[in-house]
């Protein structure tokens, strides 16, 4: 972002002195003639300039959203009219930078060698233009690259209730990142979007161990930081994004966390300006706000770079139906979710899978790509799991986390019939040893083929006749311990 | 459009809302241009597009289709005096256009084609025959198959001559091919506007199936050609993929899809998919065209793409065609009408939608229909209208969907646990219906068979009786149940509703497309399956003695193979003597 007075002195400008009204971080000024929508503004204030835009007007009042606080703002100020939209500097210099919300390096230090500006709101991808996602992300977790495959120019957000490891899970899966073959290519911008210190902390400290080093950027706002720029990191964070994508041509991981901070800041300025609510008290159009968020994420015909995404989406009280992460999994090509059930367990990462799905994957997984078997090995791990899932719901397996009620301790396996101890079984194997790599030092990324070598010992758990979507060459390649294959399967191509 | 345009001034910009001033009377739902705006998607050098959507005293509410950065009060807007309208004609099929209706691929769209690319025009009419609306004056061939009627505009209400009529030959769109007595040239082109449904003779009572391909729905919940139907889903519970489905699948002539405020990446992949054969072997770019208007597009233009949709189908519906249109999804356009209506300052009504909901979706959906078509020789089409919905939270108890649910005829619901478990498509048969069944019967029978009504009855019956089986199961506890409490013809029951479930409601990539004479003989199949099973379980067999692991996956080869009317009465056989020859030991035990 930039502030258009500092870097191209104007000889003339405009102005108003009349500010009317100050609600939150919004002004209703008077005597604006000749502003654009969306165009930016200038207040100055004491030493200062605050920074703001135009959302609206109507006759002769105008309201501008301000970036910077408004406390301590005196209604007779001047705004000043810059005629320019928000911008961000972008170029090769922004390279392992931590930048503030809107693009500024962060401790007022200059950068160097930054010559082109670009308008942070981007504009729409053309869908004519988009080309679907052609490779895959190895991300390094089991759970996502054998099963919910992140693919480039991917959006997948990570849906966690609060006190569970998003940020930590966004984190490990910026790290983990390649693309096989192509690993030069390949840089992360994290965004953190009104995070607590904490939080910051820990996608700094990701972002220096790995990010920095490949010479990623890292765009801060914190809780503490100003309300409405909260609207602008993500924009300044993907506005660099495509730059590096779609001009440099890198491969571009977005780490955005957290989006419900983002729209908490859009529901306090829709309230300021009177709009009119929708579910939650979030605004009616923030639907096509997301969108215009998410969907600057892919790959453009002819360019030769991608931009995936990877919001993190707290779903206050576990609520997968609260209004931000529903609108969100409404745009975005899937969703990873996390389990409580699982963290309880000390799973990491603790993802629940069934619920957790990847939209473009089929197009970017098998044969040439990841391995022949990907998709039905997938399927057929999905079915399984789904199935003991379902299970041990009927058991009452899921009502507590504690061992000591394990109904199984009372409850009699007696009721159960041998395959349905198997496919519990399956479970717990799948849980504790696929899904599970350990956490903090212990964690371990797992190459592909290491995940599929977890697969099936999984699935090893189970008698054949439940791995019906498996082929039966393959089943007889894989399963070889204790389990020979039933004659009536044997003969099954012979007999049709 | 006309030159003689009005011009008003800017004085407010709110969001995807822009408040004119005018000194000139304006009509409601007048399109509008700013020239002094350039939209980013397009790059149409017309400026910004707009259309007039409320009036108050001097002043116009305009929603407008592009990014409103930049405008500033004063600018000037120029009032087309026209409704929106589009120019129907010959080049849609094949093409993605946004939601008002520009082509997104200009280099080799519509656009292009409009000034440049010549169409073959056979006449039909001679001179000195009178024609009137909807009246065919000859036929342009478009893509290998496809023949599209150029039709007397439904503005000629009464008979004119037929002065001069172009000879066979190559014409661009904007051409003069016929002359009428009264000195009125006739192209290949006719504009209308999109939100006034196009008038046909007489509505018809919808008698006639549209098979979509999916075993599920043909069988279960019909669809009628000119229906409507509903399709609700939670997150990630396949609706996106069925719709694909359809698009290619079922057994229409044009299909229009509306991917109305969906993703960017699906409309890639739609495109990509358009090039590929489908079930007739033929690209569905041959019969489909696509009308573009992602999330990220402005919302405004989200709402006309459903008119625009219908405007094309019943256009198509006018040559005596039938078309379907797939809107994906109808929740995206009715949250677009609340996002305008808010910024409007319109009273909400439930769940903050405006009042208008209801009756513009039901003017929408009254767009669908059976029709005899305008013209002396009179012609049969029908436009039929399938649209997703995307409940907030899941909750079908919203406005948006309830409002669907009552309007549409076949209602099926996507439920998520079953498609989180890899259960396509995920149809969840409690909740879902179809009022269309008997009107059908009659149609369905011709086609699948005479015993279809019975084999329908049967799978109905079986699948019921399963569910309520499994059911108590869960409740008494499973071991416990089925030693103590089931016979074996009731495990078999267990078992073999599970088989018709994965067997023949299942479907997945591999057989996408399932014609009703196909799904009927598989049905056939099944039946005597459970027919010969019964009868030897009641002759002594016992349950595990009957079912092998290998049962469902030889059905499933079985099913897959391009023609298993044979192989399967085949395999039939040869199960059935292995069952006779099985536990000889059993039968003399009970004997």
């Amino acid at each position: 972002m930039t502030f258009p007075r500092q870097d191209h002195k104007q000889l003339y400008r405009k102005g108003s002195r009349g500010i009317r009204d100050i609600a939150g971080p919004l002004l209703f000024v008077e005597n604006m003639t000749g502003v654009g929508y969306g165009e930016l503004v200038t207040v100055e204030s004491g030493a200062d300039a605050r920074l703001g835009r135009v959302i609206q007007f109507k006759d002769d009042l105008c309201v501008v959203q301000i970036f910077d606080d408004t406390v301590g703002l005196e209604a007779g100020r001047t705004v000043w009219m810059e005629h320019d939209v928000a911008k961000v500097g972008v170029g090769e210099a922004l390279r392992g930078r931590v930048l503030n919300g809107r693009g500024q390096p962060v401790g007022g230090k200059k950068l160097y060698g930054v010559k082109e500006f670009l308008p942070v709101d981007g504009s729409p991808i053309n869908p004519a233009d988009r080309t679907t996602p052609n490779g895959v992300i190895e991300t390094g977790i089991s759970a996502l690259d054998l099963m919910n495959t992140l693919a480039r120019g991917q959006k997948l957000p990570v849906f966690a209730g609060p006190g569970l490891p998003a940020c930590e899970i966004a984190a490990r899966i910026a790290a983990g990142a390649t693309i096989p073959g192509k690993d030069d290519e390949f840089l992360v911008v994290f965004a953190a979007i009104g995070v607590t210190g904490r939080e910051a902390d820990l996608l700094m400290e990701a972002f220096e161990r790995d990010g920095a080093a490949d010479g990623g950027v890292f765009v801060l706002n914190t809780a503490g930081d100003p309300l409405a720029e909260r609207l602008l990191t993500p924009r300044v964070a993907l506005t660099i994004a495509e730059y590096f994508a779609f001009v440099r041509g890198y491969d571009v991981l977005v780490v955005m966390a957290d989006m419900l901070h983002y729209c908490e800041a859009l529901r306090e300025i829709g309230t300021a300006r009177g709009d009119i609510a929708g579910r939650g008290g979030y605004p009616v159009g923030m639907y096509s706000d997301l969108a215009q968020i998410y969907e600057r994420s892919g790959c453009v015909a002819g360019r030769p770079g991608s931009v995936t995404q990877l919001p993190v989406v707290t779903m206050p009280n576990d609520d997968i139906a609260h209004p931000v992460a529903d609108l969100t999994g409404q745009i975005t090509d899937g969703q990873l979710v996390l389990d409580r059930r699982l963290h309880a367990k000390g799973v990491f990462p603790p993802l629940d899978v069934t619920a957790s799905l990847s939209r473009p994957m089929n197009k970017g997984i098998g044969r040439g790509k990841t391995f022949d078997s990907h998709r039905v090995l997938a399927e057929q791990l999905y079915a399984a799991y789904a199935k003991a899932r379902e299970l041990s719901f009927d058991l009452g397996f899921n009502l507590g986390f504690n061992s000591r009620f394990d109904p199984r301790s009372f409850a009699p396996e007696g009721g159960l019939s041998d395959l349905e101890k198997r496919c519990l079984r399956f479970g717990d194997v799948f849980e504790a040893s696929f899904v599970d790599q350990g956490r903090g030092r212990r964690f371990a990324r797992r190459t592909l083929a290491q995940s599929e070598a977890k697969a099936w010992e999984a699935l090893s758990e189970l008698p054949i006749e439940e791995l019906s979507r498996l082929p039966r060459k393959l089943l007889e390649r894989k399963i070889s311990v204790g389990a020979a294959l039933p004659k009536d399967l044997e003969n099954l191509e012979k007999r049709i | 459009m006309k030159e003689d345009l009005s011009k008003g001034s800017i004085t407010g910009v709110s969001g995807p809302v822009v408040v004119a001033k005018t000194d000139f009377p304006v009509r409601m739902f007048e399109a509008v241009r700013i020239p002094g705006a350039k939209s980013p998607v397009t790059k149409s050098p017309a400026g910004l597009l707009g259309e007039v959507v409320r009036i108050r005293g001097r002043e116009a509410d305009i929603q407008i289709y592009g990014d409103a950065t930049g405008l500033s009060a004063g600018e000037e807007v120029l009032f087309t005096g026209e409704l929106l309208s589009v120019d129907l004609g010959p080049g849609f099929l094949g093409e993605v256009l946004d939601g008002v209706g520009r082509p997104l691929r200009p280099r080799q769209g519509v656009a292009a084609s409009r000034n440049e690319k010549l169409w073959r025009f056979e006449p039909s009419a001679s001179e000195g025959d009178a024609v009137a609306r909807g009246d065919v004056l000859g036929t342009v061939a478009e893509g290998s198959r496809f023949l599209h009627r150029i039709l007397v505009p439904p503005a000629f209400s009464s008979p004119e001559a037929v002065a001069w009529i172009a000879p066979e030959g190559d014409y661009a769109l904007r051409d003069c091919v016929c002359r009428l007595e009264n000195g009125t040239e006739l192209t290949l082109t006719q504009r209308w506007p999109i939100r006034v449904p196009r008038p046909a003779k007489e509505r018809l009572p919808l008698d006639r199936p549209l098979f979509t391909g999916q075993r599920a729905l043909d069988t279960l919940f019909p669809m009628a050609l000119g229906g409507a139907a509903a399709m609700p889903g939670g997150l990630g519970a396949g609706k996106t993929a069925l719709q694909r489905s359809l698009a290619k699948c079922c057994r229409a002539d044009v299909v229009i899809y509306v991917g109305c405020g969906g993703r960017g990446g699906e409309i890639a992949e739609l495109l990509e998919e358009f090039s590929e054969n489908v079930s007739e072997g033929l690209p569905l770019a041959e019969r489909a065209a696509l009308v573009a208007n992602t999330s990220n597009m402005p919302a405004a233009s989200r709402e006309t793409s459903v008119y625009l949709g219908m405007t094309l189908a019943e256009y198509y519906r006018d040559m005596g065609y039938d078309a379907v249109v797939l809107v994906d999804s109808v929740s995206r356009w009715a949250e677009a009408l609340r996002e305008v209506g808010s910024r409007l300052g319109e009273t909400p009504g439930a769940g903050g939608y405006p009042a208008c909901l209801e009756s513009r979706l039901s003017g929408c959906r009254q767009r669908a229909g059976q029709v005899e078509t305008l013209g002396a020789v009179s012609r049969r089409g029908s436009v039929s209208a399938i649209g997703t919905f995307s409940p907030e939270g899941g909750d079908l108890s919203e406005p948006a969907t309830q409002t669907g649910l009552r309007l549409s005829g076949a209602f099926w619901v996507l439920d998520k646990a079953l498609a989180q478990a890899r259960r396509f498509p995920a149809i969840d048969r409690r909740r879902s219906h179809s009022l269309y069944e008997e009107a059908l019967s009659e149609a369905l029978t011709q086609e699948a068979g005479q015993d279809w009504p019975e084999l329908k009855e049967y799978l109905r019956d079986v699948l019921s009786r399963g569910e309520e089986l499994a059911d108590a199961a869960r409740f008494a506890g499973r071991k416990a149940f089925s030693e103590t409490v089931l016979s074996d013809e009731d495990k078999w029951l267990l078992f073999h509703a599970e088989t018709l479930e994965i067997v023949y409601l299942r479907q997945d990539a591999r057989d996408a497309c399932s014609p009703p004479a196909r799904a009927a003989a598989l049905l056939r199949l099944l039946e005597a399956l459970d027919d010969r099973v019964r009868r030897a379980l009641r002759e002594g067999l016992r349950y595990d003695d009957v079912v092998g692991v290998s049962m469902r996956p030889e059905l499933i080869a079985l099913r897959d193979l391009p023609d298993f009317t044979d192989k399967g009465r085949e395999w039939l056989e040869r199960f059935s003597a292995e069952l006779a020859a099985r536990p000889a030991t059993d039968r003399e035990a009970i004997q």
